[in-house]
């Protein structure tokens, strides 16, 4: 701001004397930049060196008897159904919630809140998983019970129920951790439509719901979508909180309500890691190698989605 | 501005430190008149440095009461116990970067052969410390006293027997009334010494009704599968008609199986699982000084426990550096001693060891040495 402007502004642009300031900050700054690509290396580097005696084993000698790719087949579907769950769940509820403090909640409501949403993204996950297992799990159990009476004809709930300890709950729990991301990330972008839109679209007689649907959905659609997609990868690598709530007992099945289910990559790996020696090692690590490829993979298709939208 | 960002900062860090210290702190009078005894002083005195063990959780408990009677006797030692699981201290200490080991399983053959190297030619050893109880606890409204014999047990456990008022279980609970409610067998979702002691007597005491091998992970298909000790605690506490295995002293709200033995029906006490241990056979093939035990899952003495869980503290015959030997050696005379059973039992409800055991002990740690 009080740099001198040059006589000959585009030309001398390069001529302008760096002060040690502009030095020590540009070189912070491109250091902090690289060390990110450094970390992530390195964290792909020691990924794959340790994962690789599990990828080439024999299959015999994996947990379970059957080979790597039998045994991660399975976590990846139980963490991709709790996942989704947790999106299909959390992501209309958090945008709700972003909807309705950005533009229906009286402003002495609405800023309060924010702050007690926000303030669901500082709870510990493990303070989570114990309020699943103690409170949240056995509440649930005759809504399952019903469930299981009522719609037991669907795969989803077939049952039987036993305990609440269930798919369904580890993603009820999952979706109300993912919630502050989504909504707080929802609420800037909505907060950030412009006024003047707004106000067009009730001049031309819309109502208030119309005029969200018009004006502040279109206008926030991507600013959803990176916030969805952010949930989703809290809730993929959702580690203490799920290994406390989920009752595995492997498999794939699409069965909600009963304790047998599938387990998920970061619980498998915190539930069995401390007994685990040598291949047993390396096969967990190859699982948390699986992981952080699909992580990559739905941030990749976020990108794709936010580009795609925002062009449109 | 800045300052007082500062200053934010670091009021909370202040609390959590004392807080952090407090609780340290706590741990001391427990074992501090425990280890005031002679054994305790006389074996322990003159050890000084720093002493690193990893290993069991099971033993957690009972190593800060160990910890906390051994560096009373002598200040000048520093113990460090750091409880991250059976497998992963076997692995630090046969690396070398512990100095001993706790584990609910004695070492493996292969793992005694590659001891050899880190023992500076000795041989590691497997030195019972821990023994408890293995609660089968259940959660029954109404139901006070349950008496099952082990068939019974590996069926439950298997899903073979799905109501509380199945004719098995009536069989042997006479005058009582079981509801129709379902059963909820609970098991550990993690690997764990518990469940493989829990299968080990199944597999041995039930003729043949429970198939599955033995092994720290749960074999069988069905049941709810839940985190920890505390987990399954919580597990059979939340959903009626649950059974499960926990360690005895943390499964105390809940109702404890009877387990049949002989033709009567045990249950879980200290006392009567330190009559199992009497019946308890050293495992064979092992190398001087070393005191794996298998235990007999199907006792003769009729008031003895046979689920009990057998932990060892694992240590060289020889160590490179003399104040290893030294610690290692007092320290794991403290445990064994009358005062570190009886600190183990009150803070983690353990059974004491046996008389005849201890001398045995007594011999094999005479054998620890500078190499």
């Amino acid at each position: 701001m009080s740099t001198t402007t040059p006589t000959r502004p585009p030309a001398a642009t390069n001529a302008v004397r760096q002060r040690p300031g502009d030095r020590i900050f540009k070189g912070v700054a491109t250091a902090s930049g690289l060390a990110i690509l450094v970390i992530l290396a390195g964290v792909a580097a020691f990924l794959l060196y340790q994962a690789y005696p599990a990828l080439v084993a024999p299959a015999a000698d994996i947990a379970g008897g059957e080979g790597f790719w039998k045994y991660t087949a399975e976590l990846v579907f139980g963490t991709a159904l709790s996942a989704a769950l947790a999106l299909v769940i959390g992501a209309p509820l958090g945008v709700g919630i972003a909807l309705f403090i950005t533009h229906y909640a009286p402003r002495k409501l609405a800023a309060p809140l924010g702050y007690v949403i926000d303030l669901l993204a500082a709870i510990p996950s493990i303070v989570y998983g114990l309020w699943g297992v103690f409170v949240f799990a056995p509440a649930l159990v005759p809504i399952y019970a019903w469930l299981a009476d009522n719609l037991g004809w669907l795969p989803l709930f077939a049952g039987p129920v036993s305990s609440g300890r269930t798919m369904l709950t580890a993603g009820l729990v999952l979706a109300v951790m993912i919630l502050p991301v989504i909504t707080a990330l929802s609420r800037e972008v909505f907060r950030q439509t412009p006024t003047l839109q707004q106000e067009a679209a009730l001049a031309l007689g819309a109502t208030r719901w119309e005029m969200v649907k018009y004006a502040v959905i279109p206008y926030g659609k991507s600013g959803v979508v990176a916030a969805s997609m952010l949930g989703l990868g809290r809730a993929l690598g959702e580690t203490m909180a799920v290994a406390a709530v989920l009752s595995v007992a492997g498999g794939v099945t699409f069965n909600l309500i009963s304790t047998q289910n599938p387990g998920t990559i970061a619980a498998n790996i915190a539930l069995q890691f401390p007994e685990s020696t040598g291949l047993g090692v390396n096969l967990l690590v190859a699982t948390g190698l699986v992981l952080f490829v699909i992580t990559f993979l739905v941030n990749f298709a976020a990108r794709a989605i936010v580009a795609r939208t925002s062009k449109g | 501005m800045k300052r007082s960002t500062l200053a934010a900062a670091a009021l909370p860090a202040a609390v959590v430190l004392t807080l952090g210290l407090s609780s340290c702190a706590a741990n001391e009078p427990g074992g501090s008149d425990a280890g005031s005894t002679d054994t305790a002083s006389s074996a322990a005195t003159e050890l000084t440095g720093t002493l690193n063990g990893a290993g069991a959780s099971s033993q957690q408990a009972a190593q800060q009461a160990w910890i906390a009677g051994a560096t009373d006797a002598s200040p000048d030692l520093q113990v460090n116990y750091d409880p991250q699981g059976s497998g992963a201290g076997r692995t630090q200490f046969l690396s070398g970067a512990v100095q001993f080991a706790g584990s609910d399983a004695y070492l493996k053959d292969d793992e005694l052969t590659q001891a050899q190297t880190r023992c500076e030619g000795g041989n590691a050893i497997d030195i019972p410390a821990y023994v408890s109880p293995i609660a089968i606890a259940y959660n029954l409204e109404g139901v006070d006293d349950l008496k099952l014999s082990p068939e019974t047990i590996a069926q439950i456990f298997d899903g073979k027997i799905t109501t509380w008022n199945d004719p098995a279980i009536a069989a042997d609970n006479a005058g009582v009334s079981l509801p129709a409610t379902a059963i909820n067998p609970v098991h550990r979702a993690d690997e764990s010494g518990t469940t493989a002691n829990f299968t080990d007597y199944l597999s041995k005491a039930s003729n043949g009704a429970w198939t599955y091998e033995p092994g720290q992970e749960w074999p069988a298909p069905g049941g709810e599968a839940a985190q920890g000790t505390s987990g399954v605690v919580a597990a059979i506490g939340a959903t009626a008609g649950s059974i499960g295995y926990a360690d005895e002293s943390q499964a105390q709200d809940l109702g404890h199986v009877q387990v049949k033995v002989g033709d009567g029906f045990v249950g879980p006490t200290a006392e009567a699982a330190a009559k199992a241990l009497d019946e308890a056979t050293p495992a064979s093939g092992r190398p001087a000084g070393d005191i794996a035990l298998d235990i007999n899952r199907t006792p003769s003495a009729s008031d003895a426990y046979p689920v009990i869980l057998v932990s060892y503290l694992i240590g060289c015959t020889s160590y490179a550096d003399a104040a290893d030997a030294a610690n290692v050696k007092g320290y794991f005379t403290y445990v064994t001693s009358e005062a570190g059973q009886e600190a183990a039992a009150s803070a983690a409800g353990s059974a004491p060891l046996s008389e005849s055991l201890r001398t045995q002990i007594t011999t094999s740690l005479e054998s620890i040495q500078t190499s």
